[in-house]
């Protein structure tokens, strides 16, 4: 990235706007609270709070790099656009009908999500492609004609086009669009071959349709904020950080707004991969904890784990298929009902549950004493010393441990016969354990060993639980930087620009076609740079390859990386023994005497990111200065012990502490059990790791 | 033994439930199956000393719940726990002490904790292919039905039986698939194991008693208080469906008793000739799985948790077929036994389960092969190929809710993408979309089912192999709900089909079909006419059925398709 200059990252999150203004090496951040109405209005608000702190004017800014989550909530809250489908005759039903399966065995109430469009919302096509790109019904120009008249009537604003086998063939897809330009020419239209150029026709046309539904909503808040910005003297470009973990131009993002859908939390596992980078940390385990879920990502060689597909809006406890797949490269995250306003209770089998519902923030934790009844995670946290009654969020919020204890009594302890702090303890130990699955579950199907990584742990609740969560994954050391309240905003300011062009094309390796191959990645080399080269006229580009492969008749598809070489002289030998590797790490070993076949090819271009500065090695030195004691519970020796109470502002490079020990500051609590320490480093992170005589619970 | 904590054994139950998740997780990630990859037919267990079940993972398939808990006694028994070495690993597709056919087969794993023995891993998949007839209704015994691999050791401490391979890699038609599902089932364990040692690593446990007596003795209390809250009675249940050549009457009897409910299936339908005869343990794994949705839905599975419903059937009744009885299909009627004992349970407590639904999954497989009547040009690059497509028709109308449109109930399986398919192999479908008015009329209405039009490229004829019920005997409505539609499947040029068997369709045709609707609850009289009115917007019902069912009056009917036509909101 060329002359940086002042920049600012801002995040819309669902309850707070986050900003950061990084004025040469310096960040300045800052909360306001989100204003739906009118989402720029804090943005505005934000921006001369923190430019004033800084010292700086908003025209000085050269670059605003905007990630949120107004995608993300216009589609769980279902408050798109006017939005019509055009689909092939006899597949007007596909995103209702979805696998056909229910997402929870036993309950005979179910409810289905329902489909983003209504049945009568989605129109048909007489027309047919094959799964090669064959016309087996051509589409009849008139019919579409006449289509379109409809749709004038009925004063759709937005149109998603999808059509069966559209990803090896587009020229239906572009046949009705030409003439809804004709017809209509005031309504936004969006092609799923060009929006998701992947096989699978529920998950592309309802990725299509998502990005039509919230297209003329996002296009228009872009505007607005453009204009407001400018208004306000930030006259500089803005781009938008996509899900992918990159960041796009405004044009681009307001023509495929649903690749806007979770760039906060994205932005957080690019903030966790910088931090990565900075200490030469090739693995990984980014560990967000927020008031109502958790995140986890797996980071290699500061690369962040992607995906090309996920789920969204999901409607039953978190549950893998109560949602809507969307599928659009992605950050690999694993999202789990786990936060500090997570609340517990005991069900028929006498077990601990927690989550995902959660206290919020009205009214809250029962420790808040704002009528909250029910005990949450926070609440467990205080009765076992986590946290400071008197000191929390900076002193603001008073805590009160009485509520705590009868909340924990009542719910959980009448039923178990378990006091208090006993309750407290089962409460922590399962939540930390459900975080711990999740990691565990998302590590075996990456084919990874956790044991070999180091976490690095931010948000509001992550640093109270990590030190627990490392001794169940087995991970000796866990980064906890600074700034953690705002990581998604830092993310964004460390994101390159980005953009990653998908396309499905079988190919087995008996079928391997070379000159195919490099005219395949030839394309989507094209396509992904021209988004890339739209941020940045100037900067170098760079492009990673992949391909996904299977053994025919597998379902399931891996990732393998192709290097430069593999890219410009494909040969079908070397993918082979490149997917054989890849399957057998995965796997434990390959199957002899399979076909293989190439299923969709991937091109992610980007910027080079700027250098990285290594962080200087500290000396251990003195000892934090202890400016208080406290009854810290230790689940390792499942017993209370007594712990130091140490400033993180004193926490200066060097300075190290020994568990138990509690380090406080404003936005948060560190907990050091006793089987670790924790020692400052030179960029104020502070490092966690299990005490060197291997001492363990 | 180390005494532990009331938070720990809360942690390791948590934990074993995730133990047995990963484990099912690693065989659909590396099954070569369609069934098991696509659909998740496919289950993973973990059991104690005993042969006990502690922990079982949700899948796609409630046909394995029951089975699989007793598999691992058969293994004992047949095997012998002195003869258990560490590095075994045991298999078999015995329907009667697996899972009901010959397709699935179910890998068992003695788990040994430093050169102790403490509990067993299991796991089961239903494989490509097992040789015999292939998969369908048309076998006369279990003979012709396929390959029998009694209980028998596959891995021998670490040596895996080579003559068991070659006889499997003889015997199958897709021997590198087949095969390589039985490492997958093996690796599966495997990866169950690994995690379990961990455990007991990390709590300084000896053997599984401790958490296992923690595990079955709350779930025996859980499922005891659900049971024993119910008013007691008996009520008995029937449902009439099309069999294969006559119709197959089921008949149930359910009590509600201090600690246990009772279901006992006197008086149904003998054996029939071909292969919907049904195991007994796959009548059991369905009519308990029924009782539990019903009473207990939020009890794991384990041996506790289940031995409280007592099912039982006469012998060489279509419900507890004995060897060599041909069971190929017997998930057509298995699945047709959850809307039985909701006859009955209906009696017992209303106000609680739907009314009948389309039942079984309406499957069926094609085989490709170059067309004897095509051209020779039409004809070139023609191939051979198996394709197994499974698609659902609509569930029953709930007393508050309607019906599920196109979605599988009981079984839980998931039907392949269209695009996926016809990347498969010569197969286009034409069609697949809701079928309008087949969700019976109903106060909540059935759910619908789906019209799918098949045929192959250019080239190619097919046969197909058909397992659809519900031709003459479509979905009763509860209380006053209309019937759902039947099955109906006929060739292009409207040549007559039969729901269950192998037939041929030549060159050039196409084969339609409607799957079946699920049937409606309670009086349509009652319906909400907002309902109606949405109904009628979306083409979920006609106007025609809008006027016979629902007295809407012709001018209601145009003001709401007036509505549609300006896309304003109904």
């Amino acid at each position: 990235m060329t002359s940086p200059g002042n920049r600012l990252g801002v995040d819309i999150g669902g309850t707070f706007t986050d900003i950061v203004l990084e004025a040469g090496d310096r960040l300045t951040s800052t909360k306001v609270l989100t204003t739906y109405s009118a989402p720029e209005t804090a943005i505005i608000e934000g921006m001369h709070k923190v430019c004033a702190e800084a010292g700086v004017a908003p025209s000085s800014i050269s670059q605003i790099i905007h990630g949120t989550t107004l995608a993300t909530n216009a589609l769980i809250e279902r408050r798109g656009a006017k939005t019509a489908l055009i689909t092939t005759k006899g597949f007007r039903d596909v995103i209702e009908m979805r696998t056909e399966s229910r997402f929870e065995q036993y309950d005979l109430n179910l409810r289905l999500p329902d489909p983003l469009l209504r049945r009568e919302q989605r129109y048909v096509v007489d027309e047919r492609i094959d799964a090669r790109g064959g016309v087996l019904v051509p589409i009849d120009r008139s019919e579409v004609e006449k289509l379109a008249d409809a749709l004038a009537d009925a004063n759709y604003e937005s149109i998603a086009v999808g059509l069966l086998h559209s990803y090896v063939n587009d020229s239906h897809e572009r046949l009705i669009r030409d003439i809804l330009a004709e017809r209509l020419p005031d309504v936004m239209v969006s092609l799923s071959s060009e929006v998701s150029p992947q096989m699978r026709e529920y998950e592309r046309f309802n990725t299509t349709i998502a990005n039509a539904y919230i297209k003329p909503l996002m296009k228009n808040y872009l505007r607005r904020l453009n204009g407001s910005l400018s208004k306000e003297g930030a006259d500089c470009p803005v781009f938008l950080m996509h899900s992918g973990g990159g960041i796009i131009s405004l044009e681009s993002a307001a023509e495929f707004p649903v690749r806007l859908v979770e760039s906060g939390p994205a932005g957080g596992a690019v903030f966790a991969a910088s931090i990565a980078a900075r200490h030469g940390l090739d693995k990984v385990l980014s560990f967000d904890m927020g008031g109502t879920t958790a995140k986890i990502c797996l980071i290699k060689n500061s690369t962040p784990k992607t995906a090309r597909v996920f789920e969204v809006a999901r409607t039953y406890r978190f549950k893998k298929g109560s949602g809507m797949p969307i599928s659009i490269p992605v950050i690999d995250m694993v999202e789990i009902g786990a936060g500090g306003g997570s609340l517990a209770h005991v069900d028929a089998m006498n077990q601990i549950r927690v989550g995902p519902e959660s206290a919020g923030s009205e009214p809250g934790p029962a420790c808040y004493g704002q009528g909250g009844d029910k005990p949450a995670v926070t609440d467990a946290d205080l009765v076992l010393g986590k946290l400071d009654p008197d000191n929390f969020a900076g002193g603001s919020i008073a805590l009160h441990p009485d509520a705590s204890d009868k909340a924990l009594v009542t719910h959980l302890g009448a039923r178990l016969n378990m006091p208090a702090l006993e309750a407290a303890w089962g409460l922590a130990e399962v939540v930390d354990e459900n975080m711990a699955n999740a990691a565990r579950v998302h590590a075996v199907e990456n084919g990874e060993d956790l044991s070999e990584y180091t976490m690095i742990a931010f948000g509001g609740a992550a640093p109270l639980h990590a030190a627990r969560l490392c001794d169940k994954l087995g991970i000796d050391r866990c980064l906890i930087p600074e700034g953690a309240g705002v990581g998604s905003a830092i993310g964004f300011l460390r994101a390159p620009f980005s953009f990653e062009a998908n396309r499905s094309v079988f190919m087995t390796i008996d079928d391997f076609n070379a000159p195919r191959v490099q005219s395949l990645f030839k394309d989507l080399n094209r396509e992904a740079e021209a988004f890339v080269r739209n941020c940045d006229a100037s900067s170098k580009i760079s492009a990673d390859h992949k391909v996904y492969m299977r053994y025919a008749g597998q379902g399931w598809e891996i990732p393998v990386d192709l290097t430069d070489a593999e890219v410009r002289n494909p040969d079908a030998d070397v993918y082979l023994k490149r997917f054989e590797d890849e399957y057998a790490k995965l796997f434990g070993r390959s199957v002899d005497g399979m076909q293989a076949e190439i299923t969709v090819w991937s091109v992610n271009a980007y910027t080079s990111p700027a250098p990285v500065e290594p962080v200087d090695a500290v000396k251990r030195g003195d000892s934090a200065p202890v400016i208080g004691a406290r009854a810290l519970f230790d689940p390792g020796l499942s017993d209370v012990v007594d712990a130091t109470v140490v400033g993180r502002a004193d926490m200066h490079p060097g300075v190290v502490a020994k568990g138990p020990c509690v380090i406080t500051e404003d936005e948060t609590t560190v907990v050091v059990p006793t089987n670790r320490g924790v020692t400052a480093l030179a960029d104020a992170c502070l490092d966690l790791s299990l005490n060197t005589d291997g001492a363990s619970s | 033994m180390k005494k532990h904590s009331n938070v720990a054994y809360q942690v390791m139950w948590n934990r074993l439930i995730s133990v047995v998740e990963e484990q099912a997780l690693a065989l659909v990630r590396t099954a070569f199956s369609t069934s098991v990859r696509e659909a998740g037919d496919l289950s993973a267990g973990l059991y104690n000393a005993d042969g006990d079940m502690l922990a079982q993972a949700v899948t796609g398939t409630p046909g394995h719940v029951n089975a699989m808990a007793a598999a691992v006694k058969h293994f004992m028994r047949r095997i012998g726990v002195e003869n258990m070495l560490e590095g075994d690993v045991y298999i078999t597709n015995d329907p009667w002490e697996g899972t009901g056919h010959l397709h699935d087969l179910t890998v068992v794993s003695p788990s040994f904790f430093n050169g102790e023995f403490v509990g067993f891993f299991a796991c089961t998949a239903h494989v490509v292919d097992i040789g015999g007839r292939g998969f369908g209704v048309d076998a006369n015994s279990v003979y012709e039905e396929g390959l029998y691999i009694p209980i028998m050791k596959f891995i021998d401490a670490g040596v895996v039986n080579e003559t068991l391979v070659n006889i499997v890699r003889g015997n199958v038609r897709e021997p590198d698939q087949v095969v390589g599902d039985i490492y997958s089932l093996s690796t599966c364990n495997e990866v169950g194991h690994r995690r379990l040692v961990a455990m007991m690593e990390e709590f300084s446990l000896s053997d599984l008693g401790g958490i296992s007596d923690f595990i079955l003795e709350n779930s025996r209390k859980a499922t005891l208080e659900r049971i024993n809250a119910l008013a007691r009675g008996e009520a008995t249940g029937h449902m009439r469906i099309d069999g294969y050549d006559e119709p197959v009457d089921l008949h149930v009897k359910i009590s509600i008793e201090q600690d246990r409910i009772v279901c006992d299936w006197d008086g149904t339908s003998g054996i029939s000739r071909k292969g919907i005869n049904v195991p007994h343990i796959y009548t059991k794994a369905y009519a308990c799985y029924a009782l539990k949705c019903a009473i207990a839905p939020d009890i794991p599975n384990n041996a506790a948790s289940l031995a409280p419903f007592e099912v039982s059937a006469p012998e060489n009744s279509i419900l507890n077929a004995l060897h060599p009885a041909p069971v190929a299909i017997r998930h057509v009627i298995g699945h047709m036994l959850p809307d039985t004992v909701y006859d009955a349970l209906d009696k017992l407590l209303p106000d609680l389960v739907p009314a009948e639904g389309a039942g079984s999954l309406c499957n069926f497989q094609i085989s490709v092969r170059p067309g004897v009547d095509a051209t020779e040009e039409e004809r070139e690059g023609a191939i051979r190929a198996e394709v197994l497509v499974f698609n659902s028709g609509g569930s029953g109308a709930r007393p508050g809710l309607d019906g599920m449109n196109a979605t599988a109930f009981p079984s839980g399986v998931m039907t392949m993408p269209v695009e996926a398919t016809e990347q498969v192999g010569p197969v286009i479908i034409w069609r697949k979309e809701l079928r309008p008015d087949s969700g019976g009329a109903g106060r909540t209405r059935g759910g619908l089912g789906q019209y799918l039009d098949v045929g192959v490229t250019t080239g190619h004829e097919f046969d197909i192999s058909a397992m659809f019920d519900r031709v003459d005997h479509p979905a009763r409505g509860r209380r006053g709900g209309h019937n759902g539609g039947p099955t109906t499947i006929e060739q292009d040029d409207a040549t007559a089909m039969k729901g269950k068997g192998r037939q041929f369709v030549p060159h050039g045709r196409f084969v339609r079909m409607a799957l079946p609707g699920g049937a409606g609850y309670g009086s349509p009289a009652d319906r909400d006419p907002a309902l109606v009115r949405q109904d009628l917007a979306g083409g979920y019902i006609s106007a025609d059925e809008a006027r016979q069912h629902y007295a809407m009056t012709d001018a209601e009917i145009n003001a709401v398709l007036e509505k549609v036509r300006r896309g304003e909101p109904v």
